[in-house]
């Protein structure tokens, strides 16, 4: 507000002194000129009130005629002059207002002060997404259609204005600037007292090693998710404790090589990462044997590295890299190119060079040569998500996807990255059955997994219950609260009870006060259950039936029986 | 259905009822308000209240304190109207009306609370 204020002073500095000077000598020359009274005779001049009140009506050209007498001719010639000066003195004030009002410096630091009062003033635990990309805006609708505040910085000032253009639920506070400065940082709420978390997602990684560094020294308790590209940067984030690194090539590498050695696991890790209430993945079920590598980058590196350590034999493809096979030319886009790699005999193709169009063609021609094989391609561009989908190939691998899934699944439910770790020995036909509940219980959607604290503030009426009243098992609470007879569809992953981790619970576990719950299931089912933990009346109804809202007359009632109980 | 929000819900709407009965008419005019209104009106309130008690929801304790503000107020009409009647001799005139009146004119507004809230509640309901 200050800064604003004081430009708007230091440009108007002129205009006013101006203003005020043409104002003194117009009323000062009115007290001087002798007027004239009713009969025609000289008149005393008008007094400093009186020349100020007339000037001031004039001078805005609002013109009123209430002054009754009449001006000598003395007096009529000076304010000729007078109308002029001030339509002046004014015209030049106005015109510099309304340039000032369109200077870009001025509006920008309007902008910057409303974004850093609206940051100031969030109420509730926020995010702050550093970069609105394509990862970016996949983690904002996330955030926002799960109800999570957050705020954004963006270097690109056209992202930032359509953000306001897309349909987000909310207003967000979003602020068109450099993030590598830690000034940026500290305005949109770094040190602020309910900030969660930082996500450092923008498309280049200094910046986003620039944004660790600045929060690990200046808010050193919030984690940090960063995005990296090459393991070089992924070394340097590390080693001063960044909290998660996000390699997207690395993670896809790791997910096909899971996927080829254990594909139900893999299954069950994709089911409970993936972005909530999306479309559910389709199983992927890549084989084993030899695989064809079109594009030998950092991306193809990655993958390749992975598949070999699974026990898959590469066939490689890329002009430009040493370690293709040199036998063979061509990028991959012609069919003589992929024959002589011997796709004929090949398993697997992966189609992963930087660039959309040859990937595809790629694709195409490998299906065209050879229907069974199982094709992976790599899509750098949210934009041509309708082409990859046209195409329909077995495993289609989304950086800016696996970087939003990942840092959202992390960053909201911690306990999800502790599942994750015990999944790391789970058997596959655990992990296979788990799946399938999973999927029983979501339908076509995938599921949202929350973790809910049995505690005070956040399931009063269960912790009440817990504490006065004693335990109650699983299968009494995840009950619909519209209709007890009914299940809620929901897995509960993990319990933690004061540091115990208990695996997949089942129906007949007993909780307590304390415990911290990780479950998974849809929206409508957590607000099912959300309401059933913080309503003692409604947690009565689905732990034993009872509809009388615990008071003295209810209970009367439902003691003798006559009603009370009565299913709806 | 559910016997207990049926009676309950029954009260709330019959105290506000009677409640807005006795107090529309001319303010100073004693013939317009019956007491017998006025005694109805504190029954009801008062049986309402009594059925609130032991609820634990949030909800639940503002209704009861609703309820009770529009006892207080129906009370202190009620006992403004006996002092007049049979304790100064006084008798209603338009200024012992106007007190008793607007008494329970205010017992009325937390009447007007009390039916939003059971408006609220039964939204909230998922059965």
């Amino acid at each position: 507000m200050n800064s604003a204020f004081f430009l708007v002073l230091r440009r108007m500095r002129a205009p006013i002194i101006v203003l005020i000077a043409i104002y003194a000598i117009a009323v000062a020359g009115l007290t001087l000129v002798p007027g004239v009274d009713a009969e025609g005779q000289p008149a005393p001049p008008l007094s400093f009130f009186h020349a100020f009140y007339f000037i001031s009506y004039t001078a805005t050209t609002i013109g009123f005629g209430e002054i009754p007498a009449a001006f000598s001719d003395g007096q009529r010639l000076w304010v000729t002059v007078c109308i002029y000066l001030t339509v002046l003195g004014w015209s030049y004030s106005v015109v510099t207002l309304i340039a000032l009002l369109q200077d870009k410096g001025f509006q920008s630091t309007l902008t910057v002060n409303r974004f850093r009062r609206r940051v100031r003033r969030l109420k509730e635990p926020f995010y702050l997404i550093c970069g609105c990309g394509e990862t970016g805006n996949l983690i904002a609708r996330t955030f926002d259609r799960a109800g999570q505040a957050f705020v954004v910085v963006e270097n690109n000032e056209m992202r930032v204005d359509e953000l306001d253009l897309q349909d987000f639920k909310t207003d967000i506070p979003a602020l068109a600037a450099d993030a590598r400065q830690p000034e940026t940082l500290l305005r949109s709420g770094l040190c602020h007292p309910r900030i969660r978390g930082v996500l450092a997602v923008t498309n280049d990684e200094q910046v986003n090693l620039a944004i660790a560094i600045a929060v690990r020294l200046l808010n050193p308790d919030i984690p940090v998710v960063a995005r990296a590209r090459s393991p070089g940067v992924a070394a340097n984030m590390a080693s001063f404790g960044t909290d998660h690194i996000i390699n997207p090539f690395e993670r896809f590498a790791d997910h096909l090589a899971l996927a080829v050695a254990a594909p139900e696991r893999f299954r069950l890790i994709e089911l409970l990462t993936s972005l909530p209430e999306s479309p559910l993945p389709e199983v992927h079920r890549p084989p084993a044997g030899r695989w064809i590598v079109c594009g030998y980058g950092r991306f193809g590196r990655a993958v390749g590295n992975r598949l070999r350590e699974a026990g898959i034999a590469l066939t490689i493809i890329d002009p430009a890299s040493p370690d293709a096979s040199p036998d063979i030319g061509g990028d991959g886009t012609e069919a003589n190119t992929l024959l002589a790699a011997g796709i004929a005999e090949a398993t697997g193709i992966i189609a992963g060079t930087d660039n959309d169009v040859n990937n595809l063609s790629i694709a195409m021609t490998a299906r065209e040569l050879n229907p069974r094989l199982f094709i992976v391609a790599r899509q750098n561009h949210n934009a041509n998500g309708g082409l990859f989908t046209a195409f329909a190939a077995d495993f289609t691998m989304v950086p800016s996807h696996i970087v939003a899934q990942e840092s959202v699944a992390i960053l909201t439910t911690p306990l999800l990255a502790r599942f994750l770790a015990l999944l790391r020995s789970g058997d596959e036909a655990r992990c296979g059955e788990l799946a399938l509940r999973l999927e029983d219980a979501c339908g076509v959607r995938t599921p949202a997994v929350w973790s809910v604290r049995l505690n005070i503030s956040d399931a009063p009426a269960a912790w009440r219950h817990l504490m006065r009243d004693g335990s109650f098992t699983l299968a009494d609470v995840l009950r619909d609260g519209t209709d007890r007879s009914t299940r809620l569809p929901v897995v509960v992953l993990l319990v933690d009870r004061a540091g115990d981790l208990i695996v997949l619970p089942d129906d007949e576990f007993a909780l307590a006060a304390g415990d911290e719950l990780l479950l998974a299931g849809r929206h409508r089912a957590r607000r099912n259950l959300d309401f059933t933990l913080d309503n003692a009346n409604e947690l009565d109804y689905v732990l034993d039936g009872r509809e009388d809202s615990g008071t003295w007359f209810g209970r009367w009632l439902a003691a003798r029986g006559s009603g009370g109980q009565r299913p709806a | 259905m559910n016997l207990e929000k049926v009676i309950f819900g029954f009260f709330i709407l019959l105290a506000a009822t009677l409640n807005f009965g006795f107090f529309i008419g001319d303010i100073a005019k004693p013939e317009l308000h019956n007491v017998y209104e006025l005694f109805a009106a504190l029954v009801v309130s008062l049986i309402a209240t009594a059925l609130k008690f032991g609820d634990r929801t949030q909800i639940g304790a503002v209704h009861l304190s609703t309820s009770l503000v529009a006892d207080l107020q129906l009370i202190a009409a009620a006992v403004t109207w006996a002092m007049a009647v049979h304790v100064t001799g006084v008798g209603m005139t338009p200024h012992v009306t106007s007190s008793v009146v607007s008494l329970s004119g205010g017992a009325l507004f937390a009447n007007i609370v009390s039916v939003v809230l059971l408006i609220a509640e039964t939204l909230m309901l998922r059965r």
